[in-house]
């Protein structure tokens, strides 16, 4: 296999990349540029608040309840509001529903984009090159290393990230799953089957 | 620009490496970094377009070489110094240079929530006039601009069809540059796969496209 851009191999953390980002902050406080607290804040809301779970509760939301369903894919931003998810990178979210025949997948081929407000911080996966170059161009590849196959019959659409608008996959519900409280349901639902690269 | 960053399409990049459990952070620089640029973005010098051209300006070799968040170290400090925050002597020396003024911060704790929450500028704007319809068919312009752009290389001279108006947007290629926000709509742009990718394509299969009214032509 050729070489693998560093984004794909955890290496250990450089420490000058520890020290250049602790001196960068001492400076802009010193400064009088940003303020510690608000930096802790930031940190703890990505690490603890936002995440996949949002993006979960949402789906599963969608699965039980048809009239919130339509609201969802209609206006999605309202929507996903009226769980209580609101922050930046979501305000132009647009919610693509899967399919017996139709299987959604996202991408950003040119940078990073991805629905902060509802699934978090992205994984190093959907940032990589390997992810960027090859989503649009062999999906199906892709999904299969996911674990995944799709049959030819199965229409793929790819949504490229190009503009402010982020996107989020509404996965088919499993099987077997009609007595399930929509807090079970949440509990199936994984940040892979939001952005497309996994059916659940 | 044509950059390494505008991957879409390549096919040497390696496999898709999945981390299970894979932590927000890997390190706390890392969350650091993250912080400090959506805090310094607070102070409205540079624009989002701005910082992910200041990314594609990054030489070719380190943008591959280094990890997501190294390639935001490089990219804060740069704009810091071009739009004046700091100089390059106080990133150096991680001391503001004597005599400085104290700055008051934009974003606070009290303030965070109202920052974080603030949107990506787009309008409903409707002295704005749409240039295309929805279900039109449109070709992807063949340009090749120098600076910030977000129509990807693949796409630029093939014929899709547009599935829906988003509304008005500012335009990147002249927002990235403090050019103007040159408001416009932007249209999902439906690509079928072979049109992208030629007969080897799965005839079903399509790419999706956010484009704005400047990259389209008429097909």
């Amino acid at each position: 296999m050729a070489r693998l851009p560093a984004d794909d191999i955890r290496q250990a953390v450089p420490s000058d990349l520890t020290l250049r980002v602790k001196s960068l902050e001492s400076l802009l406080v010193e400064k009088g540029l940003v303020d510690r607290d608000a930096l802790d804040a930031l940190v703890d809301t990505m690490e603890h608040k936002v995440g996949p779970r949002n993006g979960a509760r949402v789906v599963a939301r969608a699965w039980i309840d048809q009239a919130y369903k339509e609201r969802l894919l209609e206006n999605a931003p309202a929507a996903i509001a009226e769980l209580g998810y609101t922050s930046g990178q979501g305000e132009h979210m647009l919610v693509v529903e899967n399919g017996p025949t139709v299987h959604n997948l996202v991408v950003c081929t040119l940078c990073s984009c991805y629905p902060w407000p509802i699934l978090g911080l992205p994984p190093v996966w959907y940032k990589s090159a390997p992810y960027r170059s090859r989503a649009v161009i062999d999906p199906r590849g892709i999904l299969r290393e996911f674990g995944t196959e799709l049959t030819e019959d199965v229409e793929v659409r790819v949504w490229d990230s190009t503009a402010e608008l982020r996107y989020i996959v509404l996965p088919e519900r499993p099987a077997g799953t009609e007595s399930m409280t929509e807090e079970q349901l949440a509990a199936l639902v994984t940040r892979d089957g939001m952005v497309g690269v996994a059916k659940l | 620009m044509n950059g390494v960053h505008d991957m879409g399409g390549q096919q040497d990049m390696g496999p898709v490496v999945h981390e299970k459990n894979e932590p927000v952070f890997h390190a706390p620089w890392e969350g650091r970094i993250y912080a400090l640029t959506r805090a310094m973005r607070a102070w409205r010098k540079w624009s989002l377009d701005a910082d992910r051209h200041a990314l594609e300006l990054m030489p070719p070799v380190d943008y591959l070489r280094m990890s997501y968040y190294e390639r935001w170290v490089h990219m804060l400090e740069a704009q810091l110094v071009q739009y004046g925050l700091v100089s390059k002597e106080e990133i150096e020396r991680g001391q503001a240079a004597p005599g400085s003024t104290k700055a008051t911060p934009v974003l606070s704790l009290a303030t965070s929530d109202r920052w974080l929450t603030r949107g990506i500028p787009s309008s409903e704007d409707p002295h704005v006039r749409p240039l295309f319809n929805v279900n039109q068919r449109v070709r992807a312009r063949n340009i090749n601009p120098t600076g910030h752009t977000r129509m990807p290389r693949y796409a630029r001279g093939k014929t899709g069809v547009i599935v829906r108006d988003h509304g008005v947007y500012l335009f990147p290629d002249t927002n990235a540059h403090c050019q103007g926000e040159k408001r416009q709509h932007v249209y999902s742009v439906r690509f079928t796969a072979r049109e992208l990718w030629g007969e080897r394509a799965s005839p079903r299969d399509s790419v999706y496209l956010d484009l704005w009214d400047d990259y389209l032509e008429r097909a």
